[in-house]
């Protein structure tokens, strides 16, 4: 259950941010997370409230939008879309594939009072 | 709006400044803070481990600076990491520092077998957490006093998912594998093998009594990274063991 460090970490990062762009309470926050990341968005809404709590956004609302997995790949350099880490290419076959797209686990932005 | 704080308040602002000035707002600053605020747009497209990230990085500059060699061991429970480093430090310590840092959720039981080997060992008990951060290992290496031209070996917490995500500093991620636990493991848990340099397929020796395609195990291996560099060996009964030793001279030396 990573997902709960991670959560963790974003009240940290809430924290930081609202002494340095003065705000006191957090009434929404929106996730962006890649298809290809390790977490798991249900985890992620199920810890959400939990860690929250006590904290400056206790009570905010949650979004997580999903980022599609790309990759390219390195035979035919065509661009695919990827539902996994181990999809091969769709053009040639190809398991020689880059991510170029979905690992990524960030806070986009936040409504704050 | 009000200039100081944002909040909503425009007409305030706009009275009191040709009178007072800002500086005198600020002091007497007479709308209430306690209500009626309006919501606000923060952007901020921040990672979220980018507190850990950091940490990792002020690790790296200081492995750096000290040619440090710093290995983050993952692997499930079980699958040899300690036998592996016990069977490392017999073969490579007299030839440069070693140290360790040993990650379990319990227990010093893994500490203990690394210093039986004469080396020194530090063991973070991660309670409930499943894996290291960077900011415990940051206080593990100074606490260890790892010594300049060392190679140090992080044995992270027993888990192929979780690890996967937190930079400890390290120069590689390496993932061991051992034969008994199913060649399919590199697709099940793709993250790990994505984020290793190398993968050690552990207890070859036991390949005759287990149902453990190593061709099939790499080819999925390399589905998930194409880079990832392979060395199949035993540890208790040493086979192929020089491959990973030449492999840990070679990546030490241009330290």
């Amino acid at each position: 259950m990573h997902e709960l460090s991670l959560l963790e970490n974003v009240r940290g990062i809430l924290e930081d941010h609202a002494l340095k762009q003065n705000f006191r309470r957090v009434t929404k926050v929106t996730l962006e997370i890649g298809k290809l990341s390790c977490v798991e968005p249900e985890a992620l809404r199920f810890g959400f409230d939990v860690v929250m709590k006590d904290s400056l956004a206790e009570n905010a609302e949650l979004i997580i939008a999903e980022l599609a997995g790309l990759g390219v790949c390195r035979q035919c350099q065509q661009q695919i879309e990827m539902e996994t880490l181990y999809d091969p290419c769709g053009y040639c076959g190809s398991s020689l594939v880059t991510v170029i797209q979905g690992s990524e686990m960030r806070i986009k932005d936040l409504i704050v009072i | 709006m009000c200039g100081i704080c944002g909040c909503g308040q425009t007409n305030t602002t706009a009275k009191l400044k040709p009178v007072l000035g800002q500086r005198q707002h600020l002091l007497k600053h007479d709308h209430s803070h306690n209500d009626n605020h309006s919501e606000r747009l923060v952007k901020v497209e921040q990672d979220l481990l980018s507190k850990n990230n950091a940490y990792a990085a002020q690790n790296r500059t200081y492995f750096q600076q000290h040619h440090i060699f710093t290995l983050n061991l993952v692997s499930s429970p079980g699958a040899g990491k300690t036998t592996l480093l016990v069977e490392t430090i017999k073969v490579l310590k007299d030839r440069f520092p070693i140290a360790v840092i040993e990650g379990d959720q319990q227990t010093e039981r893994d500490a203990d077998r690394i210093r039986a080997t004469g080396v020194p060992a530090l063991q973070i008990n991660t309670g409930r957490a499943c894996h290291l951060d960077a900011h415990g290992t940051g206080h593990a290496v100074m606490e260890l006093g790892v010594k300049d031209y060392s190679l140090l070996a992080i044995e992270n917490v027993g888990n192929l998912v979780c690890p996967s995500s937190f930079d400890l500093g390290e120069a590689h991620k390496v993932v061991v594998l051992s034969v008994t636990e199913g060649d399919d493991k590199p697709i099940k848990y793709p993250d790990m093998f994505h984020a290793a340099d190398l993968m050690i397929i552990n207890k070859t020796d036991l390949l005759p009594y287990v149902d453990f395609d190593e061709a099939r195990c790499i080819q999925y291996a390399r589905q998930v990274n194409p880079d990832i560099q392979i060395i199949q060996l035993s540890a208790t009964k040493g086979d192929n063991f020089s491959a990973w030793t030449d492999w840990l001279v070679e990546n030490l030396s241009p330290q």
